[in-house]
């Protein structure tokens, strides 16, 4: 069956052909089974789309990187076999990158190695060749060299806590990195389970930024701990750095002091629970998550996909599912599946561990099915080329 | 001189070749110091077949003729000038990783 509005590059299995102008989209998708690269015009109308890349690998990070003069992109590729490593691309994924050694390796005297590269996010305009990696077992790592090598953050792996984190039911990883767009020492990362840290010394030191983020699978009395939560996202607000939006283990949060507390702002959804939310790319009182019934059934209640939409930061919410299946569709979205590509209207792109994606060009009013069959989706990036 | 016979997806990093002879000081020695005299021609190797830790992949299988190491002394396994090594995917390997 055919999706509307999307041709192929390369043949049924090919990964060349793409090639992208100055204002065109990218939307990334990784797979427990390799990547997919989709490019449109600026119109967002038709879509082409090469891959799968690195067939039989799982990428759960994808990144472009537009700075400095880049089209570059960045994935972290892990096979079952052979292990994780990061590759890039400067030719929208013709060829990629294959390092003969690790780039990514835990120095001697961790006793650790690494399982997985969870997140790949380039740092602010002010580092243009730094690019920071959050991988399995929950570690930091940076490059300096735009991802071609990377070093162990060692401030956070000495971190007192580290020993008395716990895996998720993913692993123990640190799957999300926020640099501070407007204090290039100000970052934050999150853990499963682990919980939030902050940095504001460019990673020399980090500090627990949990309070009032609530750990339902603790004991009542040691519900608030200082760490431990399993917070599975965290958006940053655009033009406010000091507001953060959080998706929890069950809860979401919105903080309005740069992590210090963070306020409970998810009663009024369908359910609180998911793994993604997505920030507005120009107002910071826009907000989406893609609520799921439950911990213990993560698919979308009813068989209904909804994606849910604030407009002031949280007080109020209303389901969007305009063009979204009606019924029986029993869909998981996981942490990286969801996001925006930054455009006005805001485009938003959801994937599903049931390998369909849906896009929309105007901030979740409508949806349309991207692609239908694609293996189990663990990442979704979009990103308009400069 | 060892032979290593390397699986299709390592081929690659070593020059396309599947079978690897490699020059062991002495003539002998175990499956660690062949693995390591393979990575010092062909690094890409080494790093597929054992994490930073040195330890063998948990989905990959080594064997020294027809035995896998796991049965016999892992890396420290003898291999003798005429031994053969297969370096072989495991079938679980297959299975899909943990999803959150």
């Amino acid at each position: 069956m055919d999706v509307d509005g999307l041709t192929r590059t390369g043949g049924p299995s090919g990964t060349g052909g793409l090639t992208a102008a100055a204002g065109d989209l990218l939307v990334l998708v990784g797979t427990m089974k390799g990547a997919f690269v989709f490019r449109s015009g600026p119109d967002r109308r038709e879509f082409q789309v090469s891959g799968p890349h690195f067939p039989g690998h799982a990428v759960y990070a994808l990144a472009f990187d537009g700075r400095a003069g880049r089209r570059r992109l960045l994935a972290g590729t892990t096979s079952s076999h052979w292990g994780a490593v990061v590759r890039s691309s400067d030719d929208l994924g013709r060829t990629w990158t294959d390092p003969a050694e690790g780039n990514v390796r835990f120095p001697a005297g961790t006793d650790a190695a690494l399982a997985q590269v969870w997140q790949l996010t380039p740092a602010g305009p002010d580092r243009p060749d730094t690019v920071w990696a959050g991988v399995q077992p929950a570690a930091l790592f940076r490059s300096d060299d735009a991802g071609e090598t990377f070093e162990l953050v060692r401030g956070l792996w000495d971190h007192p806590h580290r020993p008395r984190w716990m895996p998720g039911g993913g692993g123990l990883c640190l799957h999300t990195i926020v640099p501070d767009p407007s204090d290039p020492d100000r970052m934050w990362v999150a853990i499963s389970t682990g919980g939030v840290y902050r940095t504001e010394d460019g990673g020399g030191t980090w500090q627990a930024r949990n309070r009032g983020i609530r750990a339902v699978f603790l004991p009542e009395p040691d519900q608030y701990p200082e760490f431990g939560q399993c917070v599975h996202k965290v958006a940053p607000a655009a033009g406010r750095p000091e507001r953060l939006y959080l998706q929890h283990h069950w809860g979401v949060y919105r903080s309005d002091d740069a992590g210090e507390s963070w306020t409970d702002i998810g009663k009024s959804l369908s359910s609180d629970f998911g793994f993604p939310i997505v920030a507005h790319p120009s107002d910071p009182d826009r907000a989406w998550v893609v609520p799921l019934t439950s911990d213990e059934f993560r698919c979308t209640p009813d068989g209904r996909p909804q994606v849910w939409r604030t407009l002031d930061a949280g007080a109020s919410w209303e389901p969007l599912a305009g063009g979204l299946p009606e019924r029986d569709a029993w869909l998981t979205v996981l942490r990286d599946g969801f996001t925006t590509d930054g455009m006005d209207p805001a485009g938003l792109y959801f994937g599903t561990r049931t390998g369909q994606v849906f896009a929309s060009a105007d901030e979740g009013e409508r949806w349309r099915l991207l692609a239908g069959w694609l293996p189990p989706v663990v990442c979704v990036k979009a990103a308009v080329v400069p | 001189m060892p032979t290593v016979h390397l699986p299709a997806a390592l081929g690659s990093y070593a020059g396309g070749q599947r079978r690897v002879r490699v020059e062991l000081e002495g003539g002998a020695g175990t499956v660690a110091t062949v693995l390591e005299a393979l990575a010092a021609a062909h690094p890409g190797v080494r790093q597929r077949v054992l994490d930073e830790r040195g330890t063998l992949r948990p989905h990959v299988n080594v064997f020294v003729n027809d035995e896998s190491v796991r049965w016999l002394a892992g890396l420290d396994t003898p291999v003798g000038v005429d031994d053969e090594i297969w370096i072989i995917p495991a079938v679980s390997g297959g299975a899909p990783a943990p999803v959150r």
